[in-house]
């Protein structure tokens, strides 16, 4: 694990996973959205609305996901004091951020028509909104300091804190009567999503985390390059002054 | 111990710590949490009349009534049932055997005069020729048992 925390040995890897990550991203994104909007049946009971469910539901799975991946780069940068793991962790935040609000956002859509009602204040809708809020939270305590390596140190803190939501999330629909309904995919017993409409369902996941791996990429190298500038200036300074 | 594994253990440490915490305050606000109560909550625990609350459960077969603008239902977690009434747009989902959270109040004639009516879908995904056709072979179970809306 240590022998990825060198920028520059990250930076050689990106270059040969990126051709590969944006890809699968394009082509299963593109074969998963014809799957979902056109190549799957309708449903039983919810007729075409059942379609929302092919970005809602991989989108929620993406916040989760990002959000994890954030707390275990935040631990990283805070244990070992890796430099690329709060480069990352940065990266990850607005990903997640993105794809929780589209989860919220697709589940307002899909639930006025189903359930009848935009937003309730249930267990699960509510604590997918805090995770939301930790995004945003995390993404603006990261940028609130003048020492970028303060701001690193502050955020990682909020995002290692901020993990106790995730099995809150997960579990809320089994611990207390909830209006949204319990989960499909993981759960005990197997999943109760017919197969035709379980590849539409997981080509969307891949295409999203695949996507991630993408962006997680190029805004890396961003960052990388940035604290490069970073550092060239200071020695600028450093040097300007003492010549003084 | 070196530094890293100080470190290491102060975030595990501080993570299971947070855990509990959380845990312990959830398990207590836990009643708070829930968003409905079950017909059997309303009749075991003999909520106060006249409270704003929610029930949710399925809408009992045949019972069913619609007068003009008004219907009155049941709603049942199979022990046991409340009779509902409400006026107003029902949502699509709405039917027999389908689960129902109702909002709205207790009257004093033991009837649920309820305001608003959200539908409940269960966690089954499926095309209507695999579900016409577990119904043909029986093994179809109506959505009831695999997941009844309240806790058992």
């Amino acid at each position: 694990m240590h022998r990825f925390a060198n920028p520059a040995r990250f930076l050689r890897l990106a270059k040969v996973i990126l051709p590969y990550s944006s890809g699968i991203a394009v082509v299963s994104l593109g074969l998963g959205l014809w799957f979902a909007l056109l190549g799957s049946p309708a449903d039983y009971q919810q007729g075409e609305t059942v379609r929302i469910m092919y970005v809602h539901v991989p989108a929620a799975w993406m916040g989760l996901f990002c959000y994890v991946a954030m707390a275990v780069f935040s631990a990283m940068a805070l244990i070992w004091k890796h430099p690329l793991a709060d480069l990352l962790a940065k990266a990850t935040a607005p990903v997640g951020a993105a794809f929780t609000f589209l989860c919220l956002v697709t589940g307002s859509l899909w639930g006025k028509p189903m359930w009848g009602t935009w937003w309730v204040w249930d267990a699960r809708l509510t604590s997918m909104l805090i995770l939301l809020f930790l995004y945003l939270g995390y993404m603006a305590l990261v940028n609130a300091f003048d020492d970028p390596e303060r701001g690193h140190k502050a955020a990682a803190i909020l995002a290692l804190v901020g993990v106790v939501n995730v099995p809150i999330i997960k579990w809320s629909v089994d611990w207390w009567n909830t209006l949204h309904q319990p989960a499909s995919v993981v759960k005990m017993g197997g999943p109760a999503i017919d197969a035709s409409m379980m590849v539409p369902l997981l080509l969307m996941a891949l295409g999203f985390k695949a996507y991630w791996v993408t962006v997680l990429i190029l805004r890396g190298r961003a960052e990388i390059a940035a604290q490069k500038i970073r550092v060239i200036r200071m020695a600028q300074i450093h040097a300007a002054s003492r010549g003084e | 111990m070196t530094r890293k594994q100080r470190r290491l253990y102060f975030v595990l440490l501080g993570l299971a710590t947070l855990g509990v915490a959380v845990a312990l305050v959830l398990t207590a606000i836990s009643d708070s949490l829930v968003y409905f109560y079950s017909p059997t909550d309303i009749v075991t625990q003999r909520l106060p009349e006249g409270r704003r609350m929610r029930v949710g459960g399925l809408v009992e077969a045949e019972s069913l009534k619609k007068d003009g603008k008004t219907v009155t239902f049941k709603v049942t977690d199979v022990t046991n049932a409340i009779p509902v009434s409400y006026t107003g747009m029902l949502p699509d989902l709405f039917r027999e055997g389908q689960g129902v959270v109702v909002e709205g109040r207790m009257e004093k004639d033991g009837v649920f005069q309820a305001s608003e009516v959200l539908a409940k879908h269960d966690e089954n995904y499926m095309p209507k020729e695999v579900a016409d056709a577990l119904k043909k072979s029986g093994q179809w179970n109506d959505g009831k048992q695999t997941h009844p809306s309240q806790p058992q």
